[in-house]
């Protein structure tokens, strides 16, 4: 017998984020602070149809801005943005890596000053050679583990 | 020029320039002639940490321009030790001086200085991170006794891993053009970053664990101090720092115009008896921190 039922419903106002790496779906939540009051949807280890898994995140009511979006680039890069409108995708983008992330990550340099209890704001600027990596504006430092340096 | 930070914010030709104007500044810093240009200003010297040269030598370059300094070595008798933010201090010094002289435990601690001070701020070390300072001095002295600072072939000797004034002072070679040895222990090799920008500029040389493998071929023997402390057994430590001795028979084996330098302190690296040689250069590096010093000083409080 076959029985089809969808995991998680469609949406008619929102965003969907697609394609987010594996098991990376709570990062996504986490660099993007979004505060619970709104439906929400998580799909973990979803199967792809490009093949292997996916994570796939669905808020309902709720448009990120593209420089929201971009922050989802620091965990997940190829992750794609779906802007939702009475159920139609009206707009479809890539997520890119934002050129400076301002408070969100901690430092993973422990002797930064940044980790001590002075009142600055975290700072990181993206370098591009032959990859993508962040480097704190004040250890000069490169940020290692981004995902675990999270502050949100 | 407002700060001075990092070398990674000082372009070939700012280096150029501070080097001129720090040779115009030599015959005030032995004393021979008389430079009042900062006459009147006040230098917030606040050093977190302890210093001998740096410290010394930036108070100095401020007597030899006709001004004075005002500041502490040590936190012991101040509101740090009452939990007062770093942020706060420099408020509060960058209203009683023209210019503040920094150094802290804590990497990135200069960086923050700029973002609450009215007046430049000059980084004097902040922890493993950055000493700007220590490395155009040293540039100052390369030029000073090779006549270039380009073409040459530099050994970086001894604790590659930890030690900030070779990290510093190999990206500021890099922007010259030179070959660069990188001579460690084991376990204290340079770190990843730096050998990845020699190899990517073309000016990596060889890296190798003892001096003798490249001392033939070397124009300058850059050492530094291994720290008995980054070893966790005394005996290693011995083993490890008995390789690295500089003494007359190696230092011998050099092409005949090589040089010997030193950001000093020494403990036991170099012997007594180097010092003699015409090659040991590490004292007069040692004074050049302070017409270098005086030349930046002059540049960010004078103007000049």
């Amino acid at each position: 017998m076959s029985h089809k039922y969808m995991k998680v419903e469609r949406i008619e106002h929102g965003t969907v984020i697609d394609h987010i790496l594996p098991s990376m779906a709570f990062d996504v939540l986490r660099v993007l602070g979004l505060s619970s009051d709104k439906t929400m949807s998580i799909l973990v280890n979803s199967h792809s149809k490009k093949g292997g898994k996916k994570d796939i995140l669905k808020f309902e009511g709720v448009e990120l801005s593209a420089e929201e979006a971009n922050l989802v680039a620091l965990v997940s890069p190829k992750a794609t943005i779906n802007i939702i409108v009475d159920g139609k995708v009206v707009r479809k983008f890539n997520a890119e890596a934002p050129q400076v992330v301002r408070g969100i990550l901690t430092c993973s340099n422990p002797n930064c000053i940044s980790n001590q209890n002075e009142p600055i704001t975290t700072e990181f600027n993206l370098v591009i050679d032959d990859g993508h990596r962040y480097v704190c504006t004040y250890c000069e430092r490169d940020i290692v583990d981004l995902a675990k340096r999270i502050s949100a | 020029m407002r700060h001075v930070i990092s070398v990674h914010d000082l372009s070939v030709e700012a280096i150029i320039d501070v080097l001129d104007r720090a040779e115009g500044m030599l015959a005030t810093a032995r004393g021979e002639a008389v430079n009042d240009c900062l006459r009147g200003k006040v230098l917030g010297s606040i050093f977190f940490e302890p210093s001998t040269r740096t410290r010394l030598s930036f108070e100095t370059a401020m007597n030899r321009l006709g001004g004075g300094v005002v500041g502490f070595a040590g936190t012991e008798a101040t509101s740090v030790v009452k939990g007062e933010t770093l942020a706060d201090t420099i408020r509060m010094v960058s209203g009683y001086a023209d210019a503040i002289v920094l150094r802290h435990p804590r990497e990135g601690a200069a960086k923050l200085a700029t973002e609450f001070s009215d007046v430049p701020i000059i980084n004097a070390g902040d922890g493993a991170g950055q000493h700007p300072t220590q490395t155009l001095l040293d540039l100052f002295t390369i030029r000073q006794e090779m006549g270039r600072l380009e073409g040459l072939n530099i050994s970086l000797v001894g604790d590659l891993r930890y030690g900030r004034t070779v990290h510093s002072l190999a990206f500021a070679l890099s922007k010259f053009g030179n070959t660069i040895n990188l001579v460690s222990p084991e376990g204290l090799e340079m770190p990843g970053e730096v050998v990845e920008h020699l190899e990517g500029s073309g000016q990596f040389g060889t890296a190798c664990h003892t001096p003798e493998e490249v001392i033939s071929s070397t124009d300058i023997l850059y050492v530094t101090r291994i720290q008995k402390e980054r070893f966790p057994d005394p005996v290693e430590y011995r083993k490890v720092a008995g390789k690295y001795l500089i003494d007359p028979e190696l230092v011998s084996q050099g092409p005949e115009n090589m040089i010997v330098m030193h950001p000093l302190p020494r403990i036991n690296e170099i012997t007594p008896e180097v010092d003699a040689m015409p090659q040991a250069k590490y004292f007069i590096q040692a004074f050049n921190g302070v017409p270098v010093r005086m030349a930046l000083l002059a540049m960010v409080i004078g103007g000049n």
